[in-house]
């Protein structure tokens, strides 16, 4: 397995490769790191490719729930997340969205059944940017209101 | 076809045949509602009203009657257990204990897929707060196809609320199974939203918006839905535009042979004077939802296929 860039390798914890440029400071917030005790990294517009640029984050010592993977993948769909352990890239994966939600976000509308009883449940409507439609209520949930949803 | 056990939920369950085959089942339904008169000996249905929709619900008892079946209903939920903090879930899995359908209308968005998911018994919806009203859509659908004969190539037109309207969402929604032209006749506040007419170019339905009914053109169907003075912040706005939509004896003379169809309860957006013109077949329309819901109940219980 290939070695972790050196300049600011984590010896045990999480790296969240390939953000989409601009979205490191809400995959930040969404985990809630300012407050987080251990190193927290943050790469803006690092050169991926020939014309490309990704953000990265590190954090040590923190493993990500699958929650929390699932909040990921519906700001940044195409990011990457890489397990370290003592250096080493253990695993690696892709961050895929899943076909339905549940649970990590309310829907937003007030008289939707899931905001009485039950819990919440989306159906990804559409990936690039992201919709989601209450499985409820059938309501659409654009981008902007997913990330007012998401409290970041 | 064999419908048995499927809930009625929305009509963005249906694909086009499932459409077609009730409209064609309701049909015969309706030319033989003698010989069907004990196709639902035997069954209950429950009616489950979380708020009051007389119509509706007496609808569906006819229907049941109409079948030999049997009905139960809650007369005041809110009398009730459910007044108690009995949670949705739980009201419906003990009323699922008395019978062998449930048609049920809540206030809140979702009510009736939440119940579908925890009961083994089909459920109808008669309405989730603002979402949808299938069996209202599909009686539209039956009645433009009985009576205009089709609904292939007609051009439909809309008045009225269409911002906040279920009722015409979920019928131009079905609507664009079909090859037809759309006409959206509303005050700039109430027209139709965007998702849907995203959803009718996606689908390729030609749709024109325009703001009076003079300008309607040639329209085989008009379907009006009531204006409610709530949905203007300024009631200076719903004094300007409410007599716009309202048709009066000399709107006839727009409207050439177009059916006028109304979902009722109607306020004063149609005048009683034009109950007797050959265009008014709302009165028909109420009357279409005993064979469509006759039809629906008997494929859900796997009584007809
Ligand atoms: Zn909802």
């Amino acid at each position: 397995m290939k070695k972790e860039l050196k300049v600011s390798a984590i010896k045990n914890g999480t790296v969240i490769d390939h953000i989409r440029p601009g979205k490191a400071l809400e995959v930040v917030r969404l985990l809630n790191l300012e407050n987080y005790e251990d190193s927290v990294t943050v790469a803006m517009s690092v050169r991926s490719s020939l014309h490309k640029t990704k953000d990265i984050v590190k954090i040590e010592n923190r493993e990500l729930s699958e929650d929390e993977v699932n909040e990921i993948a519906l700001i940044a769909p195409e990011s990457t997340i890489n397990i370290i352990k003592d250096y080493e890239v253990v695993e690696k994966r892709k961050i895929e969205l899943p076909d339905v939600i549940k649970g990590i976000l309310t829907c937003m509308n007030p008289n939707c059944i899931s905001r009485k009883e039950g819990s919440s449940k989306f159906i990804v409507e559409k990936r690039e940017p992201v919709v989601l439609r209450c499985y409820y209520c059938e309501r659409l949930m654009e981008e902007g209101e997913i990330l007012k949803r998401l409290r970041i | 076809m064999n419908m048995k056990n499927r809930d009625i939920i929305s009509i963005r369950d249906m694909t086009k045949e499932d459409i077609e085959y009730i409209l064609k089942k309701s049909e015969e339904m309706e030319k033989n509602m003698k010989k069907n008169k004990n196709l639902l000996n035997g069954y209950v249905l429950s009616t489950l009203f979380f708020e009051p929709s007389t119509r509706t619900r007496l609808s569906f008892e006819s229907a049941m009657n109409k079948l030999g079946g049997r009905v139960i209903s809650v007369a005041q939920p809110k009398a009730s257990s459910v007044a108690k903090g009995e949670t949705l879930a739980d009201t419906v899995k003990t009323v699922e204990q008395y019978s062998d359908v449930i048609v049920m209308r809540h206030p809140n968005e979702g009510a009736a897929r939440l119940a579908a998911d925890v009961v083994d018994i089909p459920i109808i919806n008669a309405g989730d707060g603002a979402n949808q009203h299938p069996t209202q859509t599909l009686l539209d659908l039956y009645t433009i196809n009985k009576e205009c004969g089709k609904i292939d190539g007609l051009s439909i037109a809309m008045m009225g609320d269409l911002k906040y309207g279920r009722t015409v969402h979920s019928l131009a929604t079905a609507l664009a199974y079909y090859n037809v032209k759309l006409i959206f006749i509303t005050p700039e506040e109430l027209k139709m939203p965007s998702e849907i007419k995203k959803y009718l170019k996606n689908k390729g339905i030609p749709y024109r918006e325009i703001s009076g009914i003079d300008e309607i053109g040639k329209a085989d169907v008009l379907y009006v839905t009531r204006i409610q003075k709530e949905r203007f912040p300024d009631p200076a706005d719903y004094e300007k535009v409410k007599g716009i939509y309202k048709i009066l004896p000399e709107t006839l003379d727009i409207l050439g042979n177009a059916k006028i169809m109304h979902p009722l309860p109607r306020v004063d957006e149609i005048s009683p004077e034009i109950d007797k013109s050959k265009n008014a077949i709302y009165f028909r329309q109420a009357r279409n939802g005993i064979p469509v819901r006759m039809t629906l109940l008997s494929l859900v219980l796997g009584e007809m296929e």
